[in-house]
């Protein structure tokens, strides 16, 4: 697959290069320049260099604090979820049935929750746990487990995650669903053949055949978690006290909750930092991945 | 190492209860013997591949069973029967390099390391495969991992077969000949018992000593290159083996004389107890016709074409409404159209409902 | 060989996992607020449709869900239409910049929405757009727009070279070759990736609330004023909530068969 050289192939992505950068570069430079001022309100903005980011970044400041915390917050969260998304869906992709109806039951049932609004997923979870009056509070309460999320840090903590779990472990086995389809038949006779073990067989075909999918997965689970904003706010609010308060919360009470432009905006770009520089790792990883494979083909 | 008894096996994809008819593989039973180089041959959907994965256990018989040495095991996993197969494309796994690749089946089998070592590096350098031993097994080319995978099939000492399942398909066609022959010697050095499924008749007649041709879900006749090729059991062999492939035609077969349109042709044996009903066709292989200028009491015929082979000319002809290839001698030069056909009659064979009938060499009419 | 000991049982816990919520939503949907209340009941014991009825009735609450789909289906239009040219100038040639653009692109899907809320505000209340469908199909696109490029890619590079040269050769012009040939060769991917643009489009909150007040709100907002409402109406939430989850569950029910092929050959 050598692609040509085409500089006119520029007119080709032309509408996509304007549509994006009206939609995020124009927005963006409004942020790196709130970035630089401050404000006594009325609109008046006067030049305040880099001082926001030097607030943002010390963590003895009130913004600065705030900043950290709801970070090591977030990424504490981001390898929760992680840690039990990732695993749990290759478990549930091994587990789906061979083929039939069944599959297509399980495919629908398994893609549903992707397909719920957001807030309504944290309406569900709100709801749910309730003691009052969700099922799972109820039963949790009965049992003689206390169970409060409105209270309690951990239970807050482990609704949020259970919640994120029961809303994306299906992207991951979806991912790897896909993965395992595309291994054909004749690996696995190979495998019998060879004596492998059900273990052998996971470690030495299923397991190296998915790893691009699992990539894309890891990627897009850490990018969704690490900006995560409707679902908790509507359970939890971010409390109780700050517990449950990750970035995007922690930006949109600073931006539209105080107003405060100029501290919001750095953070923005902050943030938007981490997650490029996040990004741009696991892209190099995957197209070296895909490299590598060209370069297998071209030797063939 | 071990003989591999086939008793009244038969497969179907849908089930035992399916129309007998339908079986993918119809009931049979056979023996291959240990040591034994087999090439399975017949056309796509002949239930070639279906008799190789019953034996080595990937499919489950609907009926019969399969004995190694004597013992039945009909029940037992892949895992547990001692068989090898390698299949159509190359199956490789990724994360291993070529070694980790060989020693795979021996490994999972808890073989000791120090006899890995030993087999793998024999097996590589049968295959010519030591100088990649560390290397990722991915990066290479389509070729080295199908020696890989056949290296996978061979590793083994202790197996009854090794099964190969059209195992050239994916390799440039000088590259087949070679892996072929090396296959051939593998097969010598190892003594292991090796079936090899390919719908190819000269990757079959060149690799095996004994050819088993299936057609439609049975095995129609089981012999040597020669016994196929000189006195083929079943028309289907006839026109299967062979470039071009047998003529067959319908004819009126009474005691030494066969009829076709009136035309009498002398055969070498006797035929009286034809079954009644049957449909009689009698076969010859083109090498055993010659064209000759038309001359009474020669078949007449109408040359249609010449196809030169380089070492030899087949000429195909019209007989009525029946086609016929001949050999055309050196030297004999076509000219017009008709032509007298030339019969070898030790050659000729008669057919009732597409199966061979043996005749009688000896007397007359008994 | 292919999966697991115990797989049904797996299987089976985690299905009854995802679908509880969703039941007890279902469930409170058909209740009476006096007994969602007052008792702890696994069924509905006096089923009663009037959640249903008032949302039905009240035109706050049906035109959001217009609006809602107003914005979404404007922009699955915008992004694969926008998509399609590039993802086959992406697959078929090299061109300056090429990488780069598409990194950036992608790295664009990653963006938070929560730091394009506020200057989004200001963009589309300056161009006066604002409270409009546009405006949220447009915020939209800043997601959906390179996904839609992703996965359309890798559904252009699985069609083969030789197909765009044959057409070509037999006198097809550009613009042809797209529409007739093209276009119906990757239907299935353009499927997928007008699954996953809805997908996206109808799940977000943050800035389709941000960017609308009333006459474009989404149905996700007006959700909220239950919230606010003094005595919460669990019953009308739940009736709401259930309404939103049916578009997707039509929709996932159309792509069911193409759902694994999707996420393969889209790469998602």
């Amino acid at each position: 697959m050598d692609k040509t050289v085409n500089q006119k192939a520029w007119f080709l992505v032309l509408p996509v290069f304007l549509i994006v950068a009206f939609s995020a570069v124009l927005p963006l430079m409004t942020v790196v320049n709130y970035s630089f001022q401050d404000t006594f309100g009325n609109n008046q903005f006067f030049w305040n260099g880099v001082g926001w980011f030097k607030e943002l970044l010390d963590p003895s400041t009130d913004l600065g604090s705030r900043f950290f915390a709801s970070l090591w917050r977030n990424l504490f969260f981001s390898a929760v979820i992680l840690a039990i998304e990732v695993p749990l869906g290759i478990i549930v992709a091994l587990s789906m049935p061979r083929d039939g109806w069944r599959v297509a039951a399980c495919l629908v049932i398994l893609a549903l929750p992707l397909l719920i609004p957001w807030n309504v997923v944290g309406t569900i979870w709100q709801i749910f746990g309730r003691p009052d009056i969700g099922l799972l509070g109820y039963v949790l309460n009965n049992i003689g487990i206390e169970y409060n999320y409105v209270s309690n840090e951990f239970d807050a903590w482990a609704t949020v995650i259970v919640m994120d779990v029961w809303h994306w472990t299906s992207l991951v086995a979806l991912l790897c669903y896909a993965g395992l389809k595309s291994i054909p038949d004749a690996y696995y006779q190979a495998a019998q053949i060879d004596g492998a073990s059900r273990w052998a067989v996971f470690t030495a075909i299923q397991l190296p055949k998915m790893n691009r999918v699992l990539l894309i997965a890891v990627l897009l689970r850490f990018m969704d978690s690490f900006m995560i904003y409707t679902e908790p706010f509507v359970v939890t609010g971010g409390g109780p006290g700050n517990s449950t308060t990750f970035v995007s919360i922690e930006l949109v009470k600073i931006a539209l909750g105080q107003f405060d432009l100029g501290k919001a905006a750095a953070l923005s770009l902050v943030y938007n930092l981490i997650i490029i520089i996040v990004c741009w790792v696991f892209y190099t990883v995957m197209t070296n991945a895909g490299v590598d494979r060209q370069r297998t083909q071209g030797a063939a | 190492m071990a003989r591999i008894d086939l008793v009244d096996l038969a497969h179907s994809y849908g089930g035992n209860d399916a129309d007998p008819d339908s079986f993918a593989l119809k009931p049979i039973s056979m023996t291959w013997r240990q040591g034994g180089a087999y090439a399975l041959l017949g056309p796509s959907g002949c239930g070639k591949t279906t008799l190789l994965n019953l034996i080595s256990g990937i499919v489950a018989p609907s009926r019969g069973k399969i004995l190694f040495d004597g013992t039945d095991i009909t029940p037992l996993s892949t895992q547990k029967r001692n068989i090898a197969q390698v299949f159509q494309f190359p199956v490789i796994y990724d994360t291993m390099t070529v070694g980790q690749n060989l020693a795979f089946p021996l490994r999972n089998r808890g073989v000791a390391k120090s006899e890995i070592d030993a087999r793998v590096a024999e097996i590589a350098k049968l295959l010519d495969l030591t100088p990649y031993l560390n290397r990722k097994a991915t990066r290479l080319t389509a070729d080295a991992k199908q020696k890989i995978s056949l290296g996978r099939g061979l590793v083994r000492s202790d197996v009854a077969a090794v099964l190969f399942d059209e195992p050239l398909t994916v390799i440039d066609p000088e590259l087949k000949w070679e892996l072929r022959s090396k296959l051939k010697a593998l097969h010598r050095a190892l003594d292991l018992t090796m079936i090899y499924v390919t719908h190819d008749q000269t990757e079959a007649l060149t690799f095996a000593d004994t050819v088993v041709v299936m057609h439609d879900g049975r095995v129609v006749q089981s012999g040597t290159p020669e016994e196929l090729f000189d006195k083929p059991a079943h028309t289907f062999v006839g026109y299967f083996i062979g470039s071009p492939g047998m003529n067959i035609v319908p004819a009126e077969v009474a005691g030494r004389e066969a009829r076709i349109g009136g035309h009498v042709i002398q055969l070498s044996r006797a035929y009286d107890k034809l079954p009644a009903g049957a449909a009689i066709e009698i076969g010859v292989r083109p090498e055993f016709v010659s064209v000759a200028p038309p001359a009474p009491g020669l078949l007449s015929a109408n040359i249609e074409r010449i196809d030169d082979l380089g070492r030899i000319r087949f000429a195909r002809v019209k007989v009525g409404d029946a086609k016929f290839s001949a050999r055309v001698p050196p030297g004999f030069s076509v000219a017009g159209e008709s032509a007298g056909l030339v019969f070898d009659p030790a050659r000729v064979h008669v057919y009732a409902d597409s199966r061979l009938v043996e005749g009688h060499s000896l007397g007359g009419p008994v | 060989m292919h999966s697991i000991p115990g797989r049904r049982i797996i299987l089976s816990l985690f299905l009854i996992f995802l679908l509880l919520p969703i039941y007890w939503l279902v469930n409170m949907s058909f209740k009476t607020n006096t007994e969602i209340v007052s008792t702890m009941t696994l069924w509905p014991h006096h089923p009663t449709i009037a959640n249903y009825m008032r949302i039905f009735t009240d035109e706050s609450w049906y035109s959001g869900y217009i609006h809602s789909l107003n914005y979404v289906v404007i922009n699955t239009f915008i992004s694969i239409s926008f998509a399609l040219p590039a993802a086959y100038a992406f697959s078929r040639y090299r061109f300056l910049g090429d990488k780069h653009l598409f990194f950036w692109l992608l790295s664009n899907r990653m963006a938070p929405p929560a730091v394009y809320a506020l200057p989004f505000f200001n963009l589309y209340s300056a161009i006066g757009l604002f409270d409009t469908p546009w405006a949220v199909a447009l915020a939209h696109c800043l997601f959906n727009v390179p996904l839609a490029v992703w996965i359309l890619e890798g559904f252009v590079s699985s069609v083969p070279r030789e197909i765009d040269e044959t057409a070509f050769l037999d006198g097809y012009s550009f613009p042809k070759f797209f529409v007739k040939i093209l276009v119906p060769l990757i239907a299935s991917g353009i499927g997928v990736a007008a699954f996953f643009c809805f997908m996206f489009s109808w799940v977000e909150l943050l800035l389709a609330r941000t960017l609308t007040s009333v006459d474009a709100k989404p149905i996700s907002a007006v959700m909220t004023r239950t919230v606010s409402a003094a005595g919460m109406d669990w019953g009308l939430l739940a009736a709401a909530g259930v309404l939103t989850i049916i578009p997707g569950a039509l929709v996932i029910w159309f792509v069911r068969n193409y759902i694994a092929r999707g996420f393969a050959l889209g790469r998602v």
